[in-house]
C-alpha cells in the first residue's frame, strides 16, 4: 500500500504559485530522494505535507495511509505518522530538549489513546537514541536546539524522529553543513530507522550525491519549477552530480 | 469553531470566580476620620495605634496619588469604597476552628485550601503549611497555631497581635515602610483591617511554611491587609501568600502593605502567588493591585522575594529590600504574566547600604493579548556601601502581535567600588516554534504553556516545591485563550 500519494498537487506563498501540478507515490518501505535547483519548491512541498500555515494548496490531493492528509491539522497529521526533519530548525530557549521529547511522545500517547511511557523507560529510550547519535547526556539537559551547532541541530533532528518513530520521515537537507564524520552519523541514524521497521519510508531532500552513499534511495526524482521533471533510479543522482540540472531542461 | 472554544475558555478561565452567599457587616462607602475610629474602634485598638491611623488619614488627604507608572486606568473614587466588610458571623473573630462559619470553610475548600487541621495534618492537599484565612476585611482561621507555639513562632492576624504582643507591634509596624511612604501605603496605614503578624524568636528555625490566602468577597469594598514578618536574630521563616477574588464586573481596589525585618543573620523567604480577578476580556472588572511590600535586612541577614503574578487588572507593585547591614543579600525573583487588557508595572528597588551588600534581580515578564507589561526596578548603591553588587536580569516574552513589554531599569551608583549588572533580552513566541511543536505532535496550547514554563524556570526554583507546580498550572489557565 502506499503511504503517500501525491496528484495533481498546486500550492502558492503570498500569491505566488511553488507547486505547479506535483505527482509523487511513495510504497510503504520505499526511500526516496528528490534532487533540485534551489528555490524550485523541495522545502515548500515538505511544509506542506506537514501542514505549515502560510501555504495555500489550491489544487490537487494528497493521501498519507489512505487519509486525506490537506484535511488535517499539524499536529495530526504528526500523530498519524508523518514527521518532517526541518532544513533550519527553531530554537526553543529554557525547554530542555528531554522535556520537549517527552510531551512530544505524551501528546502522540494521548492521540492514539495510549497510556504515556513512564519516565524512567522513556529516559533509558532517550538515551540509548542520543548514544547512537554521538550526542552526550547533557545535550538533553540544553534547550531545545538552543546555542548547538549547525551538526549538532542535524543530529538533533534525527533523535526526534527515532523517538516519534514515524511512517514516513521527510528529510529537508539534512546533510547540509554536516562534516563527513557527522554525514556518516546522521546517514546510519536514517538507515537503523529504516532497518529497525523496513515498513518506515523515508524521503530526503537533498542537492548532494553524497547523503545517498550512506543510504541508498530506492527511487531519485528530480523536482524543477514545482515539478517532478524526472525520476529514476540512484544512477539518476550520479548523473546530476556530474551535470548539474541544466541538461534536464534541453532534454 | 475556533471562536467558540476561546469564548468557552473565556468563561471557565478564572475558577476562583464564584461569589460566597453570606452576611456581611459592611460600612456604606465613604472615607472619613470617623470611618477611621470605626476601624480602630471595632478591633479595640490601643490609643497609640488609632492616632497613628488618624495621622497617616491626614497625611493620605494631602498626597498626590502617583502617577509615573505605565498603566491607565479610570481614577479610582475612594469616596465609593467601603472600608469596611466583615462576614457577619465572624463580628467578634474566631476562637478556633469550629467557630468558624461552615459556608466560610467551604468557600476556601473550593479554592483548594482546606483550614481542617486534622485534614492538613494527614497532608491531603498540602502538607506542612500553616495557614492564616483573611477573608475581606477580617482574618477567619489560623491553623498549627499550637504546634507553631511550641517553637515560639507567633502567628496570628494582625488585630490579634496588638493585643497579644502590643511591644512588638508598635516597636516594627512602619518601621519599613513608614506612614507617610506613598500614597497607597498612607491609605492602607489608615484603614488597615486585618493581615497576618509573624515573630520567629532568636536562633528558631520556623518548622513549617506559613501561608495566608486572602480573599475579596464582599462588593464595593476594598481590601487592605496588613502584614508584618519580624525575624529575629539567626532565624529563618518561609512564607507564602495567595490571593483570589470574585468575579465582578466593577474593580476592586487591593492596598495593601507587607514589612519584612530581617535582623543579624536572619533570613526570610516570602513567595507571593497572585491571581486576583484580572477582569474579563473586554477590560471589564478586576483588582487594582496597588501594593507596597518592602523589607529591611540587617547584618548578614538575607530577605528573598519570589512573585508569581498572573492576576489584577492593574498591577502595581515593588517588593523592595533595604540593605542596611554589612553582608547582607537581598533576592527578587519574579514572573509577571498579563494576558487580554491586564496592565503590570511591577519591578524592585534594592537600596544597597552595608559593605559588601548583595543584590540579585531575577524579572521575568510575560505579555500576551492586548496585554501591557512593564519592569521598573531602581538599584540604589549608597556611598557608605563598598564593596556592594548588584546583578539584574530582566527577560520579557511576547505571545501576539498586540501586548506590549517595557523595561525601565534605574541605576544610582554612588559608590565606585561596587559593582552593578544589568542584562535584558526581549523574545517572542514564533510562529516558528509554534510550527516545530505542532510538528511534533504538540497542540499550540500546550506548547505555548512549555514555553512559558521553561522560560520562567529559574524563578520557579526558588519557590516552595507544591507551590511550583501550583504556578505552573496557573500560567497555563491565565494563558488559555491567548493563542490561536
Ligand atoms: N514563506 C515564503 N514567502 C515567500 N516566498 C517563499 C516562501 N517560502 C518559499 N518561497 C519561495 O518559493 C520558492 C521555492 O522555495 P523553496 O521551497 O524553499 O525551494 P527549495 O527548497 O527547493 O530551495 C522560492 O522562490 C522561494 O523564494
Ligand atoms: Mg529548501
Amino acid at each position: 500500500m502506499s503511504v503517500l500519494e501525491i496528484s495533481n498537487l498546486c500550492a502558492e506563498v503570498d500569491g505566488k504559485a511553488i507547486l505547479k501540478g506535483l505527482d509523487l507515490t511513495i510504497e510503504a518501505g520505499e526511500i526516496h530522494a528528490i534532487m533540485g535547483p534551489n528555490g524550485s519548491g523541495k522545502s515548500t512541498l515538505a511544509n506542506v505535507l506537514s501542514g505549515k500555515p502560510g501555504y495555500e494548496v489550491t489544487g490537487g490531493s494528497v493521501l498519507f495511509d489512505g487519509q486525506d492528509l490537506l484535511a488535517m491539522e499539524a499536529e495530526e497529521r504528526a500523530h498519524a505518522g508523518l514527521f518532517q526533519a526541518f532544513q533550519y530548525p527553531v530554537e526553543i530557549p529554557g525547554v530542555s530538549n528531554m522535556e520537549f521529547l517527552k510531551t512530544a511522545l505524551e501528546s502522540a500517547a494521548k492521540a492514539h489513546g495510549e497510556e504515556p511511557l513512564s519516565t524512567a523507560a522513556f529516559m533509558k529510550m532517550l538515551r540509548s537514541a542520543a548514544a547512537e547519535l554521538d550526542l552526550a547526556t547533557d545535550f538533553l539537559k540544553r534547550g531545545v536546539n538552543e546555542g548547538f551547532s549547525g551538526g549538532e541541530k542535524k543530529r538533533n533532528e534525527i533523535l526526534q524522529m527515532k523517538l516519534l518513530a514515524p511512517k514516513l520521515a521527510l528529510l529537508d537537507e539534512t546533510d547540509s553543513g554536516l562534516d563527513i564524520d557527522a554525514l556518516a552519523v546522521v546517514g546510519n541514524g536514517v538507515t537503523a530507522f529504516h532497518k529497525e521497521d523496513p515498513t518506515r519510508s523515508v524521503l530526503m531532500i537533498t542537492h548532494y550525491q553524497r547523503l545517498l552513499n550512506h543510504i541508498v534511495p530506492d527511487i531519485v526524482h528530480v523536482l524543477a519549477d514545482g515539478r517532478i521533471v524526472e525520476s529514476g533510479d540512484k544512477s539518476l543522482a550520479l548523473a546530476l552530480e556530474e551535470k548539474g540540472y541544466a541538461w534536464l531542461n534541453k532534454a | 469553531m475556533a471562536n467558540e472554544s476561546v469564548h468557552e475558555r473565556l468563561n471557565r478561565e478564572y475558577s476562583a470566580g464564584f461569589i460566597t452567599d453570606i452576611e456581611s457587616e459592611t460600612l456604606p462607602p465613604g472615607l472619613n476620620e470617623d470611618v477611621v475610629k470605626f476601624i480602630s474602634a471595632k478591633k479595640g485598638e490601643p490609643d497609640w495605634l488609632t492616632r497613628w491611623r488618624l495621622e497617616a488619614f491626614e497625611h493620605w488627604q494631602k498626597m498626590p496619588k502617583p502617577d509615573w507608572a505605565h498603566v491607565d486606568f479610570e481614577p479610582v473614587d475612594f469616596q465609593a469604597i467601603s472600608y469596611y466588610s466583615a462576614p457577619k458571623s465572624q463580628a467578634d473573630g474566631p476562637q478556633s476552628l469550629d467557630e468558624v462559619d461552615p459556608e466560610l470553610l467551604r468557600t476556601y475548600e473550593k479554592l483548594g485550601i482546606p483550614l481542617h487541621e486534622q485534614e492538613m495534618l494527614a497532608g491531603v492537599v498540602r502538607g506542612n503549611v500553616a495557614v492564616d484565612a483573611v477573608f475581606d476585611s477580617v482574618s477567619i482561621a489560623t491553623t498549627f497555631k499550637e504546634k507553631l507555639h511550641e517553637a515560639g513562632v507567633v502567628f496570628c492576624p494582625i488585630s490579634e497581635a496588638v493585643h497579644s504582643h502590643p511591644e512588638l507591634v508598635q516597636k516594627y509596624l512602619g518601621s519599613v515602610v513608614p506612614q507617610r511612604d506613598n500614597f497607597y501605603a498612607a491609605l492602607n496605614s489608615a484603614v488597615f483591617s486585618d493581615g497576618s503578624f509573624v515573630y520567629i524568636p532568636e536562633g528558631v528555625r520556623c518548622p513549617m511554611e506559613l501561608s495566608t490566602y486572602f480573599r475579596i468577597n464582599a462588593q464595593n469594598t476594598g481590601q487592605f491587609e496588613r502584614t508584618l514578618i519580624v525575624a529575629d536574630k539567626g532565624s529563618y521563616v518561609s512564607y507564602l501568600e495567595g490571593c483570589t477574588a470574585p468575579m465582578r464586573d466593577e474593580n476592586q481596589l487591593h492596598a495593601a502593605v507587607v514589612e519584612l525585618v530581617a535582623l543579624d543573620d536572619a533570613e526570610i523567604k516570602y513567595s507571593t502567588v497572585q491571581n486576583w480577578y484580572p477582569g474579563d476580556a473586554e477590560g471589564r472588572g478586576g483588582i487594582y493591585n496597588f501594593v507596597t511590600k518592602r523589607g529591611l535586612c540587617r547584618d548578614r541577614a538575607k530577605i528573598s522575594w519570589t512573585q508569581v503574578e498572573t492576576g489584577s487588572a492593574i498591577t502595581w507593585k515593588y517588593p523592595s529590600v533595604v540593605l542596611r547591614g554589612d553582608d547582607s543579600i537581598g533576592e527578587f525573583y519574579s514572573v509577571a504574566l498579563t494576558n487580554n487588557r491586564q496592565q503590570a508595572d511591577t519591578g524592585t528597588k534594592m537600596i544597597h547600604m552595608g559593605k559588601r551588600s548583595k543584590s540579585t534581580i531575577v524579572s521575568k515578564g510575560i505579555s500576551a493579548g492586548g496585554s501591557q507589561n512593564s519592569y521598573r526596578g531602581l538599584v540604589r548603591v549608597t556611598p557608605t556601601a563598598s564593596g556592594a553588587r548588584n546583578y539584574t536580569q530582566c527577560d520579557s516574552l511576547l505571545i501576539g502581535d498586540a501586548c506590549g513589554a517595557h523595561t525601565f531599569p534605574y541605576i544610582e551608583n554612588r559608590n565606585p567600588g561596587a559593582t552593578v549588572e544589568h542584562e535584558a533580552t526581549t523574545s517572542k513566541v514564533s510562529d516558528d516554534q509554534l510550527f516545530l511543536c505542532a510538528q511534533r505532535g504538540i497542540d499550540a496550547e500546550k506548547a505555548v504553556s512549555m514555553i512559558v514554563n521553561g522560560f520562567c524556570k529559574e524563578v520557579f526554583r526558588e519557590l516552595p516545591m507544591e507551590f511550583a507546580v501550583e504556578a505552573g498550572k496557573l500560567l497555563e489557565v491565565s494563558l488559555e485563550g491567548a493563542v490561536g
